[in-house]
């Protein structure tokens, strides 16, 4: 019962949410000056023990488990722990926040007026607010919003101080820190810094799971951390890291607080700032250092309009609930609990799993605007071969039909109602003016020159692969928004496409296709492990619901109506499908003896470029470094490929020819899945 | 209505505060000592049966004579609010006799949010048809008649031995409803009547059932309902005397029926004591005690059962258990004791024990209440009791001032320590009130290591909150706890738990499922299955988990070689 509650629903649509208010309204008619002074009297946790920023240090220094881990640590190294101690503290030093009111007032200010430039709304579920205010009180409270845009954090302790709730403690990343006075200032707003990578690092983790610990159990503040580690760059959800939520649970786990709430956020932008940024990203156009300077620069982007941005504060979700009946927490007693342990494979295994669980509750509760079902008509459209794009008339008609799929599909879409449909895309239209254009009735992507000025990118001479890469910006624009949509069909595609490539209509072999394909791209889409039969009968059942299917004891029958459902669901995995199988190729087909894993990405992008311009293959998406490595690591993690190791830091990857061969023949659909190869997968 | 509970709230805590500091003022080394069996109901023997060999003892054959047979302790003995809406302890047995508690009423409505006017008053007498007909074996019982031992099948006394004092089995009695009894009851004498009824019980294939004090808080009185032999309940309460006393080595040699204040009064009488007190001393027994490995409030001058007991002589179906000698200590592979220790009565029925006692040499007892900071919401108490020569108190009393003064704490005179010590006793009869007027509740136990203390209290007691919540209970339930013993390596933790339980169709059911979450939780913070009142069939469900496979394996191949048809048949701890 609990764990259902974080997210399942055999009716999508019956699915109760939200209504939204738009926090910005009231900014536009008052003084953000008093609104940035104003009186503020958080409710706090219950069993808070008062303390000050300047004393969790000390609270951290004095911990039982540092104690250990730094005698540990001077044994193994000759270190005097006087040393050691020293040590230490400079990593507090440099981790540890300074949350301090005035300068959340400064950014209450500051950030009031910038977002009434930027965007048009912001707008919040009240009733997930107090929600979270209830949360707040009873137990130790973890917020785990969707990250999407560096604005974020910024964004939800904006929201939390808008509502009078407890300011979060933030973990951000230490590229942050690198920039000047903003770093400072972020850190007087709540957010404390861990390094990107301190994988074998004992004491830098003993520090940091310490200090948040301290700060979650003591009640500190809601502990704020992104479950899927970095921004997103595709729009799509990451695979969730579990290095933080694994800490967060720990005292739960050992039995130092009764309950901790983990509370999903899910922040959607209709237009993300960072769009052509991400889409050059993903090209291979490597991503600035943050810098203060930089941050100026960006704000020329800043005066164009973004929109709306919907947050939903969903449901708290009991960490007592999740692990009711799945996790044994006798299996700590045995040990003192300061004693650094790595967690056993059931726990593992249990984090793992509510991570996906609370990831897949932040999809569920995403907003959908009518633009992202626009990109994805249109590219659907793009790929089909219609260059000069499409007739205003005809996207208008299969938009309403898409919107009122994706409704009976459960997506969380905000259409409005009360406006006709064509005036509704015409202004999604211009709004993203900059990755759509109208001309001569026909909607296009803005792909041909002229299109969109790119100071900065557009190189001296144009070349063919230039050109290509400019286009493909657009593209991976695009896309980022029609992946928004993944989430809502990602189950009946693969389940479509299953039907597609089986042969045959017996249930069962349907079943066997639709395992190998979710198999396949589970490091690609949020899809929780060991949900096999689950997804495949959810995904049935919207089928069958929406009037695509028919599915009797042992047959899977489309129906006249279906074809076109079916069509749409096989050509959004599509690209995926073609992606992967052209990295397979690759790596079948060229030398790649030695490639170690840097040089992947590039090796594999010259290759897909000279596929692309050749015409062997449609959808420059594939061009997605995302892709390429998810498939690598989908091979990886199927033993087509394998990492030698090669230096202290450098990988080579080792192919297995006949295995990749055979991947990518059974996701083409030339081989059935029984093969016995791909029947062990 | 809320507010006006809170502020009279604020009130008794004053109160209570300004009770303590008139303690304060007291000079320290007041020398009012008083014996702790004042505190305990007063020698009120039944004189009825004259040529009965229970004389000078507490427990007659016929407990209905003075026991409730639907509640804890004497029929004489109770709670009760009187027409005035006070609260008064009836009967004349002990300090609190014909005393009103003034604030009880209060508190107990703003606790439970009950009233004087719902009541839920018990059926005042057994209703003798309801009680199932006995199965009687008769050629066991043509061969006992041979034997001159007294027994019984009238339907009073086989009611009293059907039960322990478990929630469920009083509300069951309340409402007058009887489940599966034992089908007689037999007194044996002495060792020799045990060896004797065993032998028989095994010829002919009957059930035992010992039964001591009845005190059973863990359903281990309950029989069995698929046992369809004939059930024999075996009560030891006539095998209670002292057998010698032996001053040099310091030991007694006792029968197992005594129940716990004739003990010690048997033994003050020669200068001595056992050192033994549970709370439940007043009608537990020696064999009980031994049978769930007892704990007692004194426990860290005198040390638990195990510690005190030197030697044991048993009768089991296999024969009759004891060691050669009455050494301290023996290295002689591991103690045969300790699979007698805690059995439960399962299969083994301990007979004599010998017990180790203490010289009362110069005895002096001191009542200390200890407090710290002085805001009436948030004190935290304990009572402490001193035992011992005049210099070892002094001693520990300073040790003790010293530890509080550390922390800001200060001893706060004798008087509150002596009510503390006496509520002990009377404490299960408040339970009874509570029954007559929809609250239920219970105590459990655990024990915990040091380190894990203060966070099994709260999440035990966050558990029972939300799992009242959860199952509908309408008025926020108590759920306290306190810590009753402590070891160098842990503590025995008591949480007590009690719920308003108008509005629920099967209450027991509701109190029952949030107990097994309780012990759930206690499990899955560290805590033990039990500390001393024993696994009985309430808790059994659990044994494998905590033992391990191999541990209940072992026991179980103890079980099947001492009693291989299961004469010792109530089905506990395995």
């Amino acid at each position: 019962m609990a764990s259902k509650a974080v997210y399942s629903h055999r009716d999508p649509e019956l699915k109760k949410r939200d209504e939204f208010e738009d926090i910005l309204e009231e900014r536009r008619t008052t003084s953000d000056l008093r609104y940035a002074l104003k009186c503020y009297t958080p409710v706090l946790y219950k069993g808070l023990t008062p303390c000050k920023t300047s004393e969790l240090k000390n609270m951290v220094l004095q911990s039982d488990q540092l104690h250990y881990v730094i005698n540990q640590v001077s044994k193994e190294t000759g270190t005097g722990t006087d040393e050691i101690q020293v040590e230490v503290e400079a990593i507090l030093e440099e981790m540890a926040h300074r949350l301090q009111l005035s300068t959340v007032r400064f950014f209450a200010f500051t950030l009031s007026k910038i977002f009434k430039t930027l965007f048009s709304s912001i707008c919040v579920n009240e009733e997930g607010i107090q929600r979270l205010q209830q949360a707040i009180q009873e137990h130790p409270v973890v917020l785990l919003p969707s990250h999407r845009s560096y604005m974020d954090f910024l964004l939800m302790s904006y929201i939390l101080y808008t509502y009078d709730l407890a300011l979060p403690v933030i973990a951000a990343g230490m590229d942050f820190m690198g920039m000047k006075i903003v770093g400072e200032m972020l850190r007087m707003s709540g957010a404390f810094f861990i390094r990107r990578s301190f994988g074998g690092d004992k004491l830098y983790w003993a520090v940091f799971s310490e200090y948040v610990k301290i700060m979650l159990k003591n009640g500190f503040a809601p502990v704020e951390f992104f479950l899927e580690g970095t921004r997103s760059r595709t729009a799509k959800s990451l695979t969730p890291k579990l290095g933080l939520l694994n800490i967060v649970m720990d005292p739960f786990l050992k039995g130092e607080v009764f309950d901790v709430s983990l509370v999903p956020v899910s922040i959607s932008y209709e237009r993300t700032l960072e769009e052509a940024l991400y889409a050059r990203e993903l090209l291979g156009v490597p991503k600035p250092k943050e810098s203060t300077s930089g941050l100026f620069k960006a704000r020329k982007i800043l005066s164009e309009d973004y929109g709306s941005i919907h947050v939903y504060f969903g449901q708290p979700v009991s960490a007592r609930n999740l692990a009711e009946g799945r996790v044994n927490r006798s299996q700590f007693n045995l040990t003192p609990r300061h004693i650094p342990r790595k967690p056993a494979e059931e726990i593992q295994d249990f984090v793992n799993d509510s991570a996906f669980r609370l990831v897949r509750a932040q999809e569920e509760s995403m907003v959908l605007k009518p633009w992202v079902l626009l990109a994805t008509l249109l590219l659907q459209n793009q790929s089909a071969g219609n260059k000069r794009g499409m007739p205003l008339d005809e996207l208008t008609e299969q938009a309403v039909w898409l919107r009122d799929l994706s409704r009976q599909f459960g997506a969380f879409l905000h259409w409005p109602e009360h406006i006709p449909p064509s005036k509704v895309i015409s202004s999604s239209l211009s709004l993203h003016r900059s990755l759509v254009r109208i001309s001569e009735g026909r909607v296009q992507l803005t792909l041909e020159k002229g299109g969109r000025a790119e100071p900065g990118l557009r190189p001296p001479a144009i070349t063919p692969e230039n050109e290509l890469l400019n286009q493909a910006v657009v593209i991976l624009s695009c896309a980022s928004y029609r992946n928004q949509t993944l989430h809502v069909f990602i189950r009946s595609s693969l389940l479509a496409s299953a039907i597609h490539y089986a042969s045959v209509n017996k249930k069962q072999e349907i079943f066997n296709t639709f395992s190998f394909l979710r198999n396949m791209f589970s490091n690609e889409f949020i899809l929780r492990p060991g949900a096999e039969v689950q997804d495949f009968e959810d995904a049935c059942y919207l089928l069958v619901k929406s009037g695509t299917l028919q599915i009797n004891q042992q047959e899977v029958l489309v129906t006249e109506r279906g074809q076109r459902t079916l069509a749409f669901l096989t050509n959004i995995l599509d690209p995926f499908v073609q992606g992967y199988q052209m990295v397979c190729r690759f790596l079948c087909e060229e030398e790649t003896e030695g490639l170690t894993e840097k040089q992947f990405v590039p090796a594999i992008r010259k290759f897909i470029i000279k596929h692309l311009l050749i015409g062997r293959l449609k959808y420059a998406e594939v061009l997605s470094s995302d892709l390429q490595k998810n498939a690598l690591a989908a091979l990886l993690r199927l033993g087509a490929v394998q990492k030698l190791r090669r230096s202290e830091e450098e990988w080579t990857l080792k192919v297995n020819t006949v295995m990749v061969n055979s991947l990518e023949d059974t996701l083409g659909g030339k081989l059935p899945t029984q093969n016995p190869l791909v029947a062990r997968l | 209505m809320a507010s006006n509970r809170s502020s009279s709230r604020h009130q008794t805590a004053r109160h209570r505060l300004s009770v303590i500091a008139g303690h304060l003022q007291r000079p320290a080394d007041s020398n009012a000592a008083v014996l702790a069996v004042e505190c305990k109901a007063q020698e009120n023997r039944p004189t009825v049966k004259t040529g009965d060999r229970s004389e000078g003892r507490t427990v007659p054959r016929r407990r209905q004579e003075i026991m409730k047979w639907n509640g804890w302790g004497y029929s004489d003995s109770r709670f009760l609010f009187n027409k005035k809406g006070q609260a008064e302890f009836t009967g004349r047995r002990y300090r609190l006799s014909g005393m009103i508690i003034p604030n009880l009423k209060d508190w107990f409505e703003g606790t439970f949010g009950a009233n004087l006017q719902h009541k839920t008053p018990a059926i005042p007498i057994l209703n003798s048809s309801a009680v199932q007909r006995p199965t009687l074996n008769e050629v066991f019982v043509e061969e006992l008649k041979s034997t001159g031992i007294p027994f019984s099948h009238e339907a009073e006394d086989r009611v009293f031995r059907s039960h322990g004092h478990c929630l469920h089995e009083i509300f069951a009695l309340r409402e007058g409803k009887i489940g599966r009894l034992p089908d007689m009851v037999i007194w044996p004498n002495s060792h020799n009547d045990v060896v004797k009824i065993v032998e028989l019980a095994c010829k002919h294939n009957v059930c035992l059932i010992p039964y001591g004090g009845g005190t059973s808080v863990s359903s281990a009185l309950e029989c069995p309902p698929e046992e369809t032999r004939s059930i024999v309940s075996l009560d030891t309460s006539q095998m209670n005397r002292i057998l010698w006393i032996d001053e040099k080595n310091l030991t007694a040699h006792v029968e197992s029926g005594i129940v716990g204040q004739d003990l010690e009064r048997l033994l003050n009488e020669s200068g001595y004591c056992t050192g033994h007190e549970p709370d439940s001393m007043e009608f537990s027994s020696l064999g009980g005690w031994v049978a769930t490995r007892a704990s007692g409030m004194k426990k860290n001058i005198y040390g638990n059962i195990e510690d005190l007991v030197v030697h044991i002589k048993m009768v089991t179906p296999r024969g009759v258990i004891e060691k050669s000698c009455q050494g301290p200590r023996m290295s002689m592979g591991p103690d045969i004791h300790h699979f007698i220790l805690g059995s439960e009565g399962h299969a083994l029925k301990p007979q004599v024990s010998s017990i180790f006692t203490s010289f009362l040499d110069g005895l002096k007892t001191f009542y200390i209440t200890k407090f710290k900071g002085f805001d009436p919401n948030r004190l935290c108490v304990a009572t402490l009791l001193f035992e011992g020569d005049r210099e070892r108190v002094l001693q520990h009393e300073k040790q003790v001032y010293d530890i509080a003064a550390k922390f800001g704490g200060l001893a706060a005179g004798e008087d509150n320590g002596q009510r503390g010590y006496m509520l002990t006793f009377v404490i299960a009869y408040l339970r009874d009130l509570g029954m007559d007027y929809y609250v239920i509740g219970e105590s459990f136990e655990t024990s915990v290591p040091w380190d894990r203390v203060l966070d099994i209290c709260r999440n035990v007691k966050a558990r029972i909150i939300r799992e009242c919540k959860d199952r509908g209970v309408q008025f926020p339930p108590l759920s306290t706890c306190r810590v009753t013993q402590t070891y160098d390596a842990g503590a025995c933790v008591y949480f007590y738990f009690a719920f308003n339980y108008r509005g629920l169709s099967d209450p027991v059911h509701v109190y029952e499922q949030v107990e097994r979450a309780a012990r759930e939780e206690i499990l899955a913070n560290g805590g033990s299955l039990s500390h001393h009142h024993g696994v009985g069939k309430l808790r059994k469900e659990w044994m494998r988990e905590t033992v391990s496979n191999v541990g209940v394996g072992m026991l179980k191949s103890v079980k099947d070689y001492v009693d291989p048809n299961n004469i010792f048949g109530n089905r506990n701890l395995l």
